[in-house]
């Protein structure tokens, strides 16, 4: 009873008038008609959920473990939730009859398909955090792999060049990629060229693009073309990386942007230009300002993607134990490389070096994401009481997830 | 296009004008810095067309060693890739086959979860408990593809295995589970396409929840007002608007499926099988054009030639299903207003 609040609103009084007019003439009229309220779910209705759960799952332990010879612990929990389905759905069916009771099974569908969304993100983040605390330790943050053998225990050595490497690599990414997306977000958005639509079109087509794929792009464009010249800049390194990074991002960038900026009222917009200003100054000083939350919540979710990007950087800046603080020579590691070189190595310690490396990289993709909530937030209650005038909160639309290149 | 603003049709034509008149021009005088302004946003939107179009140049004219010496045919048709023979024969079927068949399986998992949670998210909770779900699908979203891979790699793998052994012992006769008297169930397509699912989950139910959301209230309130059930009102109402939004998604949600890359190079062994092997998709085997060319990064100058001609082929296939997706969602009823 939520989104159809003004439907459910708009319910009784239809249904009330219709009956009223119906019943006139056909049934008698002291007749005592009883409501009927689909929606309503009294304590028995809770007694009968609970009972056909229990009746189920015993059913289901008494046919897997008592009457078979047993089965897996999957196909008990997919049988007993089949079982209960139906009972559940026989004993509302008796009670309450066919179209309610088919009402209350979707009803439990739906709420369990939304539960099953919870469960892998609750697992998925429980089991890196616990698997990455056992080797993480403060010398993660200072040093590098120098000198580590496969002997030593997980604990010893870091990941600090990763980490500069990340920052590194992202920061370029960021410098190259930003002014290219808000400029092509202003044109999709700002202009009224005939080229939008083919513009639009490839945004959309690049934001599918597996991110492998920009990698591979680089390499084939500005690597494998100066393999031979030996000049350092055109080998792996971690330029060519933010140059990769930089493709992936840019898709994501402008569209989030683009929606941004579409949240503007028009009003600001022709309020300016009515003004006599020119169309860059609307730009610049109407509509970046009214956006500017969404903006920066577009960057940050932005950053937070290019973050744990893998595939692009493994045919571009490949990967390095040691600390290489220059991004524009020589193989450098970042943290996603850093995790995924580990992890395949056969010894354990390697593979727990690289459980701390991922929540490192989970910690950090985390709080950029509660960063850009928190930017991002719904301030339009606060408004509401201050003395401004209510402004569109730009940033809402910038919170829907980034449905930009997620092939890391 | 500033604002939403759906442009009517014009309802009815007005009178034409005599030809002679001369109209009055509305022109824009563009100032110095506007023009200046103008040919930066267009250069900005004019360099990403250029961009798409150089990835697909360079792939191709770096591709062409490999290519021209195996021939476009030969290379598109072939399963095995066997560099260690002279001369050798690589060919991408093997990885296609087994691209599609985790992109489907993560598909097939992930739609019904996305179009349930979707429904649960506009049509049955609160306005508070509205904001917690998106934040989750959010969250899961935001998750990057290397940690999904870790996650599935080394914790959710085993914790399929008994399911798969479920599935193919109670519906081995299906050919999809058959699975070889000896087989290792681990490293399997079945697992990497669930692991893929949970990555795609996030995108489906955005795109679907933002066509459902669209639903007009007035049909919806009107099936409510003839007695109609909330489902009975989802059934016929929410889910009929929705069905464009629903297939486009699903296409978009397999054009991500098909490009993921370091989660299944992780997961699945990536040595090329026949189809008749791959399709068995719950014993270990199996491998994808991504996950082959990441798990070869650094190889020699033919064998890269190659996997760069392999990533040709991915790159036009994801941004043909990528294209299909947005057509059928912008054609769709429901799907005019929403961006994917």
């Amino acid at each position: 009873m939520t989104s159809t609040t003004s439907a459910t609103s708009a319910t009784p009084e239809t249904s009330t008038k219709t009956t009223t007019m119906a019943t006139a003439s056909r049934a008698p009229r002291n007749r005592k008609r009883t409501a009927r309220r689909p929606r309503e779910f009294t304590t028995f209705d809770v007694w009968v959920l609970v009972g056909s759960l229990i009746s189920a799952l015993c059913l289901n332990w008494l046919i897997f473990y008592r009457l078979t010879a047993g089965a897996s612990a999957f196909g008990f929990l997919l049988g007993s939730y089949v079982t209960f389905l139906a009972i559940f759905a026989i004993v509302t069916t008796d009670r309450v009859g066919r179209l309610v009771a088919s009402d209350r099974v979707m009803t439990v569908v739906v709420v369990t398909a939304a539960a099953i969304v919870f469960i892998p993100l609750v697992l998925l983040i429980g089991y890196i955090l616990v698997e990455g605390l056992k080797a993480l330790r403060p010398s993660f943050f200072f040093e590098d792999q120098q000198g580590i053998t496969p002997v030593m225990p997980a604990t010893s050595g870091g990941g600090f060049h990763a980490i500069i490497g990340t920052i590194e690599q992202v920061g370029l990414a960021l410098l190259w990629s930003l002014p290219l997306a808000l400029a092509a977000a202003v044109f999709l958005n700002e202009s009224r060229s005939k080229w939008r639509r083919p513009v639009r079109i490839f945004v959309d087509a690049m934001s599918g693009l597996p991110s492998i794929v920009a990698g591979l792009f680089i390499f084939a464009t500005l690597i494998l073309p100066f393999a031979k010249s030996g000049n350092p800049l055109f080998g792996y390194n971690g330029f060519m990386a933010s140059l990769a990074l930089a493709i992936t991002m840019l898709p994501t960038i402008t569209r989030t942007v683009e929606v941004v900026l579409r949240l503007v009222p028009d009003g600001l917009r022709e309020a300016s230009l009515a003004l006599g200003a020119s169309r860059a100054r609307t730009v610049w000083s109407v509509v970046f300002p009214t956006s500017r939350t969404g903006m920066t919540t577009a960057v940050v979710l932005g950053i937070a993607r290019a973050v744990g990007e893998t595939a692009p950087l493994l045919f571009t800046s490949f990967g390095y134990d040691l600390m290489n603080s220059n991004p524009f020579a020589g193989s450098q590691e970042s943290l996603p490389l850093f995790v995924y070189r580990n992890i395949r190595k056969p010894d354990i310690a390697a593979v727990q070096r690289g459980f701390a490396g991922a929540l490192v990289l989970m910690l950090i993709v985390l709080g950029l994401f509660a960063i850009a909530r928190f930017i991002g937030r719904d301030r339009s209650k606060r408004k509401a009481r201050g003395p401004k005038p209510a402004t569109p909160n730009s940033a809402q639309a910038a919170k829907q997830p980034l449905k930009g290149g997620s092939n890391a | 296009m500033p604002g939403t603003v759906v442009e009517d049709p014009p309802v009815a034509e007005d009178p034409p004008a005599p030809r002679e008149r001369t109209r009055r021009v509305i022109t824009e005088v563009p100032s110095r810095a506007d023009r200046r302004f103008n040919q930066i946003t267009m250069g900005a939107g004019i360099s990403v067309l250029v961009l798409l179009t150089l990835v697909g140049l360079f792939l191709m004219i770096q591709s062409s060693d490999a290519l021209g010496e195996t021939g476009i045919w030969t290379f598109l048709t072939r399963t095995e890739w066997r560099t260690d023979v002279t001369p050798a024969r690589i060919g991408v079927l093997g990885l296609l086959a087994g691209t599609v068949l985790v992109a489907v399986v993560a598909v097939v998992i992930a739609v019904p979860l996305s179009v349930f949670s979707a429904l649960a998210i506009t049509e049955y909770s609160t306005a508070k408990r509205r904001k917690w779900l998106v934040g989750v699908v959010d969250l899961l979203a935001a998750v990057p593809s290397l940690l999904f891979g870790l996650w599935g790699f080394l914790y959710l793998s085993d914790k399929i295995v008994p399911i798969s052994l479920w599935l193919t012992q109670n519906f081995g006769w299906f050919p999809l589970f058959k699975t070889s008297e000896d087989a290792s169930l681990t490293g399997s397509i079945f697992i990497a396409g669930i692991v893929v699912a949970l990555m795609v989950l996030p995108i489906i139910t955005s795109v679907v929840r933002e066509v459902f959301s669209q639903t007009p209230p007035g049909e919806k309130e009107a099936a409510l007002a003839l007695g109609g059930t909330r489902w009975g009102m989802i059934k016929t109402v929410v889910l009929p608007f929705g069905k464009g939004g629903i297939v486009g998604g699903s296409m978009l949600g397999l054009g991500r499926a098909l490009g993921e890359t370091i989660a299944v190079a992780l997961l699945l062994p990536q040595v090329p099988q026949k189809i008749g092997e791959s399709i068995h998709i719950l014993q270990n085997g199996g491998a994808t054009v991504s996950g082959f060319i990441a798990n070869r990064a650094g190889a020699d100058e033919f064998t890269t030639s190659g996997l760069l001609a392999a990533g040709l082929v991915l790159f036009i296939i994801t941004l043909g299903t990528n294209m299909i997706a947005s057509v059928v969602v912008s054609k769709s009823r429901s799907g005019a207003g929403v961006d994917i």
